[in-house]
C-alpha cells in the first residue's frame, strides 16, 4: 500500500477478523453441538464451549445412524467418496481423451465435434432433470454408482481445460517427438501426460468438491437408503416435525460432511485456486 | 488457435473422442430434447397417454400467479444474494490485499466455505437460527422479534439470503483478491501522489479497474442462485413456507415430482434453458475479449 498508517492497518486486520468470525462461527456452532447430548440442545441453551458426548455421537453416527432413518453415516460417506472419485476421475479420463482428439489430430468433422461438447458448458444439470431421469431410469441405472456418476460427467468444463492448455505447449515437442520416431500413443504417455499433471490435479480438486456436494441428483436418482450420499442422508435427519430430529447426530453428520472437501481445500489451496481460476474462464 | 504439427489418420482421434460423445449424446442431448419435446405434450393423470397440445403448456404457465411468483421470488433472492455477497467479498479482498503479516492464513481462513455443500450450509444455518433452539434466536427474540423462518415467508427469506452468501462469499473473495493483486501498484501511487486518499482512489482507480471481475463475477453469482441454491432453499425452507422461498428451478422440481405436471415442469425447463443460455452469451462475448485461447 501507499501509506502504512496504524490505523489502516489496524481497521484490515479488524475487518478480516469480523469476516473470519461470520465465517467460522455456524461450523463451530456445528461442532459444539456434535459434543452435546439431545437434551442440552433442545432446551435451546447449548453452551459455546465443547460437551463431553464427542465421542458417544461420532460412533453412533458413522455405525448406526439415526433412530428414524438408521442408516450409518459410515456408508453414506463410502458413497459420496466414490460418487466423487468417480466423477473427479471419469471427467478427467474422458476429457483429456477428446482434448487430445481435437487438439492434435486433423479428422473430419472435427470443429463440430468440439462444439457439440463446447454447448453443454450452458446447460446446467438442473434444468434438463426429469428427462434425465427417465433415461436413467430407462437403463435400470438407478441406485447404481453408474447412475450417480454418467450424467454429471457429461460437461465440457474438463475438455476445454485441457485444450486450453495443450494449445500452450509449443509445436516443436511434437515435431521433435515425431522425429524421434514417437506415434500418437508415445507422445502423449511420455510428452503430454507429464506436462499435464497440474492440470490434472487442479482439475482433481474442483471436480472432487462438485462430486461430494451434489444434492438433487443423487436426491433423485437413490431410491435405497444404503445408496444414499452423505449430503442426502443429513437432509434426511431434519425432520418437519422437529420433536423427532436428533440435532446432535444431524449436527455431527454435518460435520463429517464438510470434512473431505474443506481438507482438500486447505491442503491443496494452490491447486484448489489454479483450478477454481481456469475452469471459469 | 491450430496447431501446426498434427497427427494423420481418423481412427484413433474418432475412438479417443467416442466416449466423451456418448455421454454427451445420452445424458446431454437427448434428455435436453425430451425436454423440449415434452413441454409441448400433454400426459394424462396416469402418465400412459399424452397427446401433442403445441403451446398450451407454456400458456398455461403464464396464467399461473405462482408463476409470476416463484420469478418475482427468484429475482429478489437473487439480487440480495449477489449484493450482499459481492459487497462482502470485496470489502474483506481489499483488507486483505494491503500487505498485512500473515495474509496467506486469512486467505485460508477465508476461502474453504466453498468447500461447504449448498445443503449442509443451509443446515448449519438453521441450526443456528432455529426458532425454538438456535443459539442466535434467542437475541433476536429478546429484542421482541416474533422470529420464526418455518412460518413467516419474509423470515424463511432472510435465512436463506444469508447462508447462501455466506457461502459465495469465499469464491467472490478469491477472485477480488487476484484481480486486485492484477492492478499495477504504479497507477495507485500516481494518484496518491496527485493528493487522491484511500477512499477516493479506491471509488476513481481501484474499483473502475476491477469492474471487469466484478462484472464476470456478477453473472456467475446469478447462475449460482439459480442452481447451486436448490440444496440450501430443499433443506432450510422446501419452497416455504406457503411457497414464499419457491424459486424457478425449485418449482421445476415441485411441479414435476411432487405435482407429476411433467409437462408443465418440462416448459418451465426451457424456459429456464433460455434464461442460462442467454446469461452465458453475455459472459462468453466479455470474456472473448479478455481471454486469449
Amino acid at each position: 500500500m501507499v501509506e502504512n498508517r496504524p490505523f489502516t492497518q489496524f481497521m484490515a486486520y479488524l475487518t478480516l477478523a469480523l469476516g473470519i468470525v461470520i465465517v467460522v462461527f455456524p461450523v463451530y456452532l456445528a461442532i459444539m453441538a456434535s459434543t452435546f447430548d439431545a437434551a442440552t440442545i433442545i432446551n435451546g441453551n447449548m453452551p459455546l464451549t465443547p460437551g463431553d458426548q464427542a465421542g458417544e455421537n461420532y460412533s453412533r453416527a458413522l455405525f448406526y445412524g439415526g433412530v428414524h432413518a438408521r442408516e450409518p453415516v459410515g456408508g453414506m460417506m463410502l458413497n459420496s467418496m466414490i460418487m466423487a472419485l468417480g466423477i473427479a476421475i471419469g471427467k478427467i479420463l474422458i476429457s483429456i481423451l477428446s482434448a487430445y482428439a481435437v487438439v492434435y489430430f486433423k479428422f473430419p468433422f472435427r470443429k463440430t465435434a468440439f462444439w457439440i461438447i463446447f454447448i453443454t458448458l450452458m446447460l446446467p444439470v438442473e434444468v434438463r432433470i426429469y428427462p434425465t431421469y427417465k433415461i436413467v431410469a430407462d437403463l435400470g441405472l438407478l441406485d447404481t454408482y453408474t447412475g450417480l456418476i454418467m450424467p454429471l460427467i457429461a460437461s465440457a468444463t474438463g475438455t476445454l481445460l485441457f485444450r486450453q492448455f495443450f494449445m500452450t505447449i509449443p509445436d516443436e515437442l511434437l515435431e521433435a517427438s515425431k522425429i524421434d520416431g514417437a506415434g500418437a500413443f508415445r507422445f502423449f504417455k511420455d510428452t503430454l501426460l507429464p506436462l499435464s499433471m497440474t492440470t490434472i490435479a487442479a482439475l482433481f480438486v474442483i471436480q472432487f468438491i462438485y462430486g461430494w456436494n451434489q444434492y438433487l441428483w443423487p436426491l433423485l436418482i437413490t431410491t435405497k437408503s444404503s445408496m444414499q450420499t452423505i449430503v442426502i442422508g443429513i437432509k434426511k435427519m431434519i425432520t418437519t416435525t422437529d420433536a423427532l430430529t436428533e440435532w446432535q447426530i444431524a449436527m455431527t453428520t454435518a460435520v463429517l460432511a464438510m470434512l473431505p472437501p474443506v481438507l482438500v481445500v486447505i491442503f491443496m489451496q494452490r491447486l484448489f485456486v489454479k483450478g477454481l481460476v481456469e475452469t471459469e474462464k | 488457435m491450430e496447431k501446426r504439427a498434427h497427427f494423420s489418420g481418423w481412427t484413433l482421434p474418432l475412438l479417443l473422442i467416442v466416449p466423451q460423445m456418448a455421454i454427451t449424446v445420452i445424458f446431454f442431448y437427448w434428455p435436453a430434447s425430451q425436454a423440449i419435446w415434452q413441454s409441448f405434450l400433454r400426459e394424462d393423470a396416469f402418465g400412459l397417454s399424452s397427446e401433442f397440445v403445441g403451446f398450451e403448456n407454456y400458456v398455461s404457465l403464464f396464467e399461473q400467479p405462482e408463476y409470476y411468483r416463484a420469478m418475482v421470488t427468484t429475482a429478489i433472492f437473487s439480487s440480495l444474494v449477489a449484493f450482499f455477497s459481492l459487497a462482502c467479498a470485496l470489502l474483506l479482498a481489499t483488507q486483505a490485499d494491503k500487505n498485512l503479516r500473515g495474509g496467506h492464513a486469512f486467505k485460508t481462513l477465508l476461502i474453504w466455505p466453498y468447500a461447504v455443500a449448498p445443503a449442509i450450509a443451509g443446515v448449519l444455518w438453521i441450526f443456528m437460527f432455529h426458532p425454538t433452539l438456535g443459539t442466535l434466536s434467542r437475541p433476536i427474540k429478546a429484542v421482541g422479534l416474533d422470529w420464526n423462518p418455518m412460518l413467516n415467508g419474509n423470515h424463511a427469506m432472510t435465512l436463506l439470503v444469508l447462508s447462501a452468501t455466506w457461502k459465495q462469499i469465499s469464491y467472490n473473495f478469491l477472485f477480488f483478491l487476484a484481480g486486485l493483486q492484477a492492478i499495477p501498484k504504479s497507477v495507485i501511487e500516481a494518484a496518491a501522489i496527485d493528493g487522491a486518499g484511500p477512499l477516493r482512489r479506491f471509488w476513481t482507480v481501484i474499483f473502475p479497474l476491477l469492474s471487469p471481475t466484478t462484472f464476470f463475477l456478477l453473472v456467475v453469482n446469478i447462475v449460482y442462485v439459480f442452481f447451486d441454491t436448490f440444496g440450501i432453499i430443499d433443506a432450510v425452507t422446501g419452497g416455504g413456507p406457503a411457497g414464499t422461498t419457491t424459486t424457478l428451478v425449485y418449482k421445476v422440481y415441485a411441479d414435476g415430482r411432487l405435482g407429476g405436471d411433467l409437462g408443465g415442469s418440462a416448459a418451465q425447463s426451457v424456459i429456464l434453458m433460455i434464461i442460462v443460455i442467454a446469461l452465458t452469451a453475455i459472459q462468453f462475448r466479455y470474456v472473448e475479449r479478455k481471454v486469449q485461447y
